[in-house]
């Protein structure tokens, strides 16, 4: 792959039989998507993980991208000890996995002992799939879904992780789903964390071009790793009246797909 | 003077720039072409990926030893019997060409692709001196029939489509006969090569730029894909070169090794049409070349990038890769970012020139998305170059005031679990319970630059760790 020139998908140099992770959620998916966070625990324990959640809140991203070091060093911080002690830390989102993994190091770089603890943390942190396939070597999670999915590659996880080839092997194992891949699969959605409002113009005009592409894909589902970027696809989608489901990757491996996929309206005559 | 710059209104130019149906139009070619040629001339070449590690080290070489270099340059030119003017800003540049113009008795200039040339304004100050400066790329050629600036570092018309280049043609070339056929691209391209070869042959000085200068020979490099920086710097008696001072290789085999990549970043071609090599004036056995040859190396703030984390934009070769894949360079154009140059380039060097109070909007104009820094010959961390202008941003309290109190709001929970914990879960169970019908919300208090284009998806209701709490507290009951 010419265009990425980032490293391979990390991987460990040996694992416990049964590996003590600690899920970092994420605040996106805290907030406002739990199931994607449940999901991600039942994927991990299938795969013979004891999935724990300590007390957290987020990886600091916001702030890191607003150019707030110091509230990013000391959300930082606060990661770095909730997750001590956890043989591997995993989150479902390439994003902040990317954050910890890529960008840790750099924070601390003026202070060599939080340097070495947030090295020890990244070296211990790993994206959903990217632990489910390079580190337990695991994808058979006995799913099915019938339908046609196309995939969004999200940009942090595609460029700073190597995450590519993962999604699409655990796809392949869920019986009845096929993949469709959309055109300028890896092209950024426009969403960008704080960019989304800061340029909401033109994080539309990037966006639309996201949603052609879903659309011309023909799937009638659209998956993807990172729920900021499924939150701004899907809602586009809503507004131009585009019959898409969208859903992370993560529900559809764990087969719970009985709630509503993103921005869509829960079924008649419940709740 | 250099053009005022309009990077402080950059939202206001994207604005322009999104409803313009035609512009919208003429981006849709970047997005396919580059991209796609570039992936498939890098695919054929296995040692790709060495060469952009060996481009970036040899820059980064050559950078650590600037001053030796560049004064090594200026030796060898001077051995060859050419003249080296050394500029600090964009004032000094334009007064020693002027200088240069004026001891030739110039009445016409022809000029090749120069960036730099537009950084420093030239072809105003040229004007005001009376010299009339004529641009003979045909990219150039045609902004400079439309008084625009160019929209791409190496394609700066590609915001036009044929249909425009036709009209300014007719426009401006009106002793040709009104009833001619200018349909198709290559009749344009044919009037464009009958006028400048005029031009070419009446032209006193020649000005181009240079991709590379080489220590070790005194010698300036131009790739070019039409032969019209062959004839503006062969067919004049004085032809000047002017380059910003990061251009300096030590060797010809370093300049040989950065080609590689070059032409295949930008254009997709595994070499360029032409790749010039000019050392000194005309010799007397030589068949052609100028009488003088000059060369005016610019600083204009980029020594003092030196030293900084800013050191590594300096290792730019100009191949516009970092634009053809940017998504907001897709979206506005290079026009809307307001100054020289355009794109995550840009977005890092612009507040470097001309100040980040001025350029701010620039760094902040990125999704982070990546692909820049992923397809850049000589591996510049753009992205990481951005964030280092918010950091200085936020440090020097340029930041928007909705930013800055968001942050801190934010940051002010997310730095204490416990609050935050308690806050959230009541916040998104209300917010849940709202959006529980339609599961998205058309519009929402305060987030209008979302849902102004955008439903806003629901939450699920109630917090992932309040719920995990319950569920692990039941398990235990």
């Amino acid at each position: 792959m010419a265009e990425t020139g980032t490293p391979n998908a990390a991987r460990p140099a040996e694992r416990p039989s049964r590996p003590r992770v600690g899920l970092f959620v994420t605040c996106l998916v805290d907030l406002m998507r739990p199931s994607i966070g449940f999901a991600a625990v039942k994927l991990l324990e299938q795969a013979g993980c004891i999935v724990e959640v300590p007390e957290q809140t987020c990886c600091g991203q916001p702030a890191y991208n607003s150019g707030d070091r110091e509230t990013t060093r000391a959300i930082a911080l606060r990661t770095i000890a909730a997750f001590e002690g956890y043989d591997y830390v995993v989150a479902p989102s390439g994003s902040c996995a990317g954050m910890i993994r890529a960008h840790y190091h750099e924070l601390f770089a003026d202070d060599p002992n939080l340097a070495r603890r947030a090295d020890e943390l990244s070296s211990r942190t790993y994206e959903l799939l990217n632990f489910l396939v390079d580190v337990l070597n695991f994808d058979d999670f006995g799913a099915e879904f019938d339908g046609e999915v196309t995939y969004h590659d999200s940009c942090s996880g595609l460029r700073e992780l190597g995450i590519k080839a993962q999604p699409r092997r655990l796809l392949a194992g869920v019986k009845g789903l096929k993949l469709v891949e959309m055109a300028e699969n890896e092209v950024c959605c426009g969403f960008g964390g704080t960019f989304a409002v800061k340029y909401g113009e033109i994080s539309n005009s990037i966006v639309e071009k996201k949603t052609a592409n879903v659309s011309a894909s023909g799937a009638g589902t659209l998956l993807a790793g990172d729920l900021g970027c499924l939150m701004n696809m899907a809602g586009k989608l809503s507004r131009e009246g585009k019959p898409v489901q969208v859903r992370h990757i993560a529900e559809v491996l764990a087969g719970m797909t009985d709630t509503p996929p993103i921005a869509a309206a829960p079924p008649k005559g419940r709740g | 003077m250099t053009a005022q710059p309009t990077s402080p209104q950059f939202k206001q130019n994207a604005t322009r720039a999104l409803a313009d149906a035609q512009l919208q139009r003429a981006l849709g070619n970047v997005r396919q072409g580059f991209i796609e040629k570039r992936a498939a001339v890098a695919a054929k070449l296995p040692e790709f990926e060495a060469l952009r590690d060996s481009a970036r080290d040899i820059k980064n070489h050559a950078l650590e030893h600037l001053d030796i270099y560049l004064e090594s340059y200026e030796k060898k030119v001077t051995e060859a019997g050419g003249h080296v003017h050394w500029a600090r800003d964009a004032r000094e540049a334009r007064e020693a060409i002027l200088a240069i113009c004026r001891k030739a008795g110039a009445k016409t200039v022809t000029k090749g692709k120069s960036m730099i040339s537009e950084e420093i304004g030239l072809n105003a100050a040229l004007e005001d001196a009376s010299i009339t400066p004529v641009e003979t790329d045909l990219g150039e050629y045609i902004i400079q029939l439309r008084n625009e600036m160019p929209s791409h570092i190496i394609a700066p018309a590609v915001h036009l489509n044929a249909t425009q280049v036709e009209s300014d043609f007719r426009r401006v070339h009106n002793h040709l006969d009104a009833a001619r056929d200018l349909s198709e691209p290559v009749q344009l391209l044919g009037e464009a090569r009958a006028v400048l070869r005029e031009r070419f042959l009446a032209a006193d000085v020649g000005i181009t730029g240079a991709n590379f200068l080489i220590a070790e020979t005194g010698t300036s490099v131009i790739v070019t894909n039409e032969g019209n920086g062959d004839l503006t710097q062969i067919l004049p008696r004085v032809h000047i070169v002017i380059a910003s001072i990061e251009k300096v290789v030590p060797t010809l085999d370093d300049a040989a090794q950065i080609l590689r990549v070059l032409a295949r970043s930008a254009t997709g071609q595994e070499m360029s049409v032409y790749t010039t090599f000019s050392t000194g004036p005309r010799r007397p056995e030589d068949a052609d070349g100028p009488d003088e040859y000059h060369v005016v190396i610019l600083d204009n703030g980029r020594s003092s990038m030196l030293g900084t984390a800013f050191q590594d934009m300096l290792r730019c070769i100009r191949c516009g890769a970092c634009m053809n894949h940017c998504p907001v360079y897709h979206a506005v154009g290079g026009h809307a970012y307001g100054w020289v140059y355009p794109g995550p380039m840009g977005a890092v060097l612009t507040p470097s020139l001309i100040g980040v109070d001025k350029a701010g909007h620039l760094p902040n104009a990125s999704t982070f998305c990546g692909r820049c820094e992923s397809v850049c010959p000589v591996r510049i961390p753009l992205p990481k170059l951005m964030r280092h202008w918010r950091e200085r941003e936020f440090e020097r309290h340029l930041s928007p005031a909705t930013v800055r109190s968001g942050l801190a709001f934010w940051g002010f929970f997310a730095r204490r679990p416990a609050l935050y914990r308690l806050a959230t879960r009541v916040a998104m169970a209300g917010l849940g319970w709202l959006g529980r019908d339609k599961g998205k919300f058309a519009s929402l208090p305060l987030a209008g630059n979302w849902t102004d284009y955008r439903d806003f998806p629901a939450p699920q209701g109630g917090t992932f760790q309040s719920q995990w709490k319950q569920r692990r507290q039941g398990a235990a009951k």
